[in-house]
């Protein structure tokens, strides 16, 4: 039903072209001169067709299902939903649908049976009803349109105005993505902050985040200080950088510098692989080759290492941020004015001296802003930390130990069947709202350094 | 540097001169430990490229063969009955017929027959009933069917078994290998190319496991993702770029994008699981809402790629056409997007192979769910490339480690691909002004 909506649309918009078309063709024939070309009159009708009558489909999709969920849930007989709560409510609804596509488990109550049979009832006459609407609403548009075409009907202006309406609406959906982001990490988040205080989450020293299955199970409530989940995203985050920064620096001066021109040719390139490959393979390289690496490193040197360390994680998410270290710092490098590169030389400094200390220290901001957004990178980073790091938050700094981080608790606390009324779930999202805020807050400084600096030398 | 900055053309003292020379060496030394350094760390950085795919390609070339058995089964009408199907004993067939071809087993043995049928792959005796189901004339009748052998034979036959660790450690016992070696002598082993690989869907058996349900997902998914980014993207682009008047509403707009680029997959993940699941009630492990959620974070790229190659087309095109009496939006539709098109198509292609490898999010709206079969529309449930191959990593079985580094193979197969036409393209059609 769906698509036939949808085919209808195309056909409504090509039709409606044509009609116009040949309206606008047979006043040009009559020998009367057109303000706009014939297309532009199709173009007019097409348009006024695609946008309503999209948008009418779209909505109706977004809103058919919760609609008909309430009606099917209204129409259950009296008394079979007495002293559900809303989890219970859930389920009696999702055991209809359910049945409804025919997935039949155990031998469900006959008023469920009949639910599901008014459910599917109402799907299709919602669905016939969205058919029929979208008919009428074509045909209307469609003849409103072709009543426009006239010698003096400004067609062109039109469709500029209808596609630049269109064009404004593209570059709003970033806006109304960030929104999206912000609301609904800021409602998930109050709901949490509603089952657990704010002190508690920001400043306690435990993240136990189990619910209890009994009334008087050991550690039955469950702790939410995010204190040890960011103290271990800190220590990937330094292992990373420790690794990433010299190498990434070293890279970048010496093909700024030094490199033969064919070497640079071939070497930018090939660290740019590094950043292509998906951070997925990066955590199976991690527990495939470095994480057993570094443990039998440790054992031969008499050293006890857990075996998901922090430091194949982070050592891992070091490979990965070379080429972004490299090549912000390269771009810094580069814009430093050639004046300032040439007077070193010309005072007798040698190359390396002049790299080290005349362009190196004016690139700096440039170089800490691409650290910085780098920093955010690890940060914000997930599939190696889920795949190699561990799964329990310990107050540790220690790169040996095994420690968590905000996105790996994120996933494993989100992965698998989730309902969004216990603090399990919902401090997922008040972890993506910490992690969304620090990476925001370490991007705008960041971007900020880049760009003042840009200007500076501009 | 007070030293070097003496009058070059008087002659240097001698005193001074000694020390000159002693720090030009010494700082020559420092030069050359610098780009030492340089050249160290590209290399380190050249070798953990080299280390990754090589350990991949390692461990993941066994995965692209199968080993196979051909055996001669006799469809024994007392264990099938024509009228019970698709019921019927097809492992004890299977399991007779094999036992038939060793040497000494004792057919009569219950317990030794299920040791033997453990050779064959649990699929074995659904394609043996897929064949009899489709032709019932087979009862009765002896036929030769080929099936994959389950994963420890797989792996002895490809030397991932050291047969010198002591029995008890081992995953086969000392009579199972006997067995197989037996097999082998008789010819009925075989080692061909792994076509499951590419036809099965996902399996908990890693001789059955595939990649056709996650390749199918995935394209949904990247279908989606380019259905709603491309356009959305272009648009945008082509209004900030052409249009927008510079005001603060444009400004934030694209301070909005630019942060947009820099947020952490896994925050996509969360407005997916919340907005598009929680409150739009839209199916959980959907390629569809896998795309939606790919083509928010895939917008950014376009919209810079689209805008960088606006910006390179001259004005004197634009002046040209306006001066022709074209309008703004006819200069902008029929000269400038033309020609900025190769432009805008390599950035597109380049933030779908982002969007291919992207995994964080598609894990938040359950696309790492066990599903056995592809999904036919891309409101069923899927996986993707790169959600399967988290999958497979985490499966405890042996042989998943040589499924998923080839899986991975396969997902850089298809990087490499999309990034090399993305090149072409641009070596090839874009124009120097």
């Amino acid at each position: 039903m769906t698509s036939l909506a949808f085919f209808v649309l195309l056909l409504a918009c090509v039709v409606g072209y044509w009609i116009n078309r040949r309206g606008a063709q047979a006043i040009r024939a009559d020998g009367q001169r057109l303000h706009s070309l014939a297309s532009y009159h199709g173009l007019f009708s097409a348009l006024m067709i695609l946008v309503p009558v999209l948008t009418l489909i779209l909505l109706w999709l977004v809103l058919q299902g919760p609609v008909i969920d309430r009606l099917t849930m209204a129409a259950l007989p009296e008394g079979a939903l007495d002293g559900l709560d809303s989890g219970g409510l859930q389920l009696v609804l999702a055991e209809i649908k359910s049945i409804s596509r025919g997935q039949i488990f155990g031998t469900p109550e006959d008023w469920k049976i009949a639910a599901a049979e008014h459910h599917v009832a109402l799907k299709a006459r919602s669905s016939a009803l969205m058919l029929g609407a979208v008919i009428a609403l074509a045909a209307a548009i469609m003849l409103f349109a072709r009543s426009r075409v006239g010698a003096e009907f400004r067609a062109r202006q039109g469709v500029e105005r209808i596609v630049s309406g269109l064009m404004i609406f593209c570059s709003t959906v970033a806006i109304f993505t960030t929104v999206g982001i912000v609301a609904a990490l800021v409602f998930e988040t109050g709901k949490f902050l509603s089952l657990v205080p704010l002190r508690e989450f920001l400043f306690g020293l435990n993240w136990e985040p189990q619910i209890p299955i009994r009334e008087d199970q050991i550690a039955a409530s469950g702790a939410f200080g995010w204190v040890p989940v960011m103290l271990g995203t800190l220590v990937i985050t330094v292992v990373a950088l420790t690794f990433a920064v010299p190498v990434g620096l070293l890279s970048a001066i010496y093909l700024n510098e030094f490199a033969p021109q064919r070497l640079r040719s071939v070497a930018k390139p090939i660290l740019e692989i590094l950043a292509g490959v998906p951070t997925v393979v990066y955590g199976f390289f991690a527990i495939l080759v470095v994480a057993p690496a570094i443990r039998s490193l440790g054992t031969s040197l008499g050293i006890d290492v857990s075996p998901n360390t922090a430091l194949a994680a982070g050592s891992v998410m070091g490979v990965m941020l070379i080429p972004f270290i490299s090549s912000f710092a390269d771009d810094a490098l580069s814009a430093v004015p050639r004046a300032l590169r040439d007077g070193a030389l010309a005072l007798g400094a040698t190359r390396a001296e002049t790299m080290l200390n005349v362009l190196f220290p004016a690139a700096l901001p440039g170089i800490v802003g691409g650290i910085l957004l780098a920093v955010s990178r690890a940060i914000g980073e997930t599939m190696i930390v889920v795949m190699a790091a561990g799964l329990i938050a310990k107050l540790t700094v220690n790169p040996l130990d095994s420690v968590t981080t905000v996105t790996v608790q994120i996933v494993t606390l989100l992965i698998g069947d989730t309902s969004f009324d216990n603090p399990k779930t919902l401090a997922a999202f008040a972890l993506g709202m910490m992690l969304f805020l620090v990476t925001l807050v370490i991007n705008i400084f960041a971007l900020r350094i880049v760009r003042k600096y840009r200007e500076a030398y501009d | 540097m007070t030293d070097t900055s003496s009058a070059p053309n008087t002659p240097p003292r001698h005193g001074t001169g000694a020390a000159v020379q002693a720090s030009l060496a010494r700082r020559r030394r420092k030069q050359i430990a610098l780009q030492a350094c340089g050249i160290g760390a590209i290399s380190i950085a050249f070798l953990m490229l080299f280390i990754l795919v090589a350990s991949l390609v390692s461990s993941g070339y066994q995965a692209f063969t199968q080993t196979h058995v051909t055996l001669d089964v006799f469809v024994d009408p007392e264990e099938v009955r024509e009228e019970r199907l698709p019921r019927g004993g097809f492992d004890d067939v299977l399991a007779a017929s094999l036992a038939r071809m060793l040497p000494d087993v004792d057919t009569s043995d219950r317990a030794t027959l299920r040791q033997v049928e453990r050779i064959l792959s649990n699929g074995a005796q659904f394609a043996l009933r897929d064949m009899v189901v489709a032709d019932p004339s087979l009862i009765g009748q002896t036929i030769e069917i080929t099936v994959p052998v389950s994963d420890p034979y797989d792996q002895l036959n490809k030397g991932l078994i050291d047969r010198e660790t002591p029995e008890e450690n081992r995953r086969l016992k000392d009579e199972e290998i006997a067995y197989f070696d037996a097999l082998k002598e008789s010819g009925a082993i075989s080692k061909p190319f792994n076509f499951g690989l590419f036809t099965n869907a996902d399996s908990r058996f890693p001789e059955l496991a595939g990649l056709k349900g996650a390749l199918v997902g995935s394209f949904w998914a990247l279908l989606t993702c380019f259905v709603i980014s491309f356009p959305l993207g272009i648009g945008a682009a082509i209004y900030l770029e052409e249009f927008a008047p510079k005001n603060r509403v444009s400004d934030f707009i694209e301070v909005n994008i630019n942060n947009l680029a820099a947020v952490p997959s896994v925050v996509f993940g969360l407005l997916a699981l919340s907005v598009f699941i929680g409150w739009f009630g839209l199916p959980r492990s959907a390629p569809f809402v896998g795309g939606l959620t790919l083509a928010l974070m895939t917008m950014p790229t376009i919209i810079i790629a689209t805008r960088a190659a606006l910006k390179s087309v001259p004005p004197s095109i634009r002046e040209a056409a306006l001066g022709l009496g074209a309008s703004r939006q006819q200069v902008v539709f029929q000269h400038v997007l033309p020609l900025a098109m190769p432009g805008i198509l390599t950035g597109t292609i380049i933030g779908l192979a982002q969007a291919l490898g992207e995994t964080a999010p598609l894990l938040l709206i359950g696309m790492n769910a066990f599903i056995t079969s592809a999904a036919s529309s891309p409101f069923d449930s899927a996986t993707a490339l790169p959600t399967q191959i988290f999958i497979w990593a985490d499966s405890p079985e042996r042989g998943f480690v040589s499924r998923t580094s080839a899986a991975i193979l396969v997902l850089l197969g298809f990087l490499v691909t999309m990034n090399a036409i993305a090149i072409f393209l641009r070596q090839r059609f874009e124009r120097k002004w």
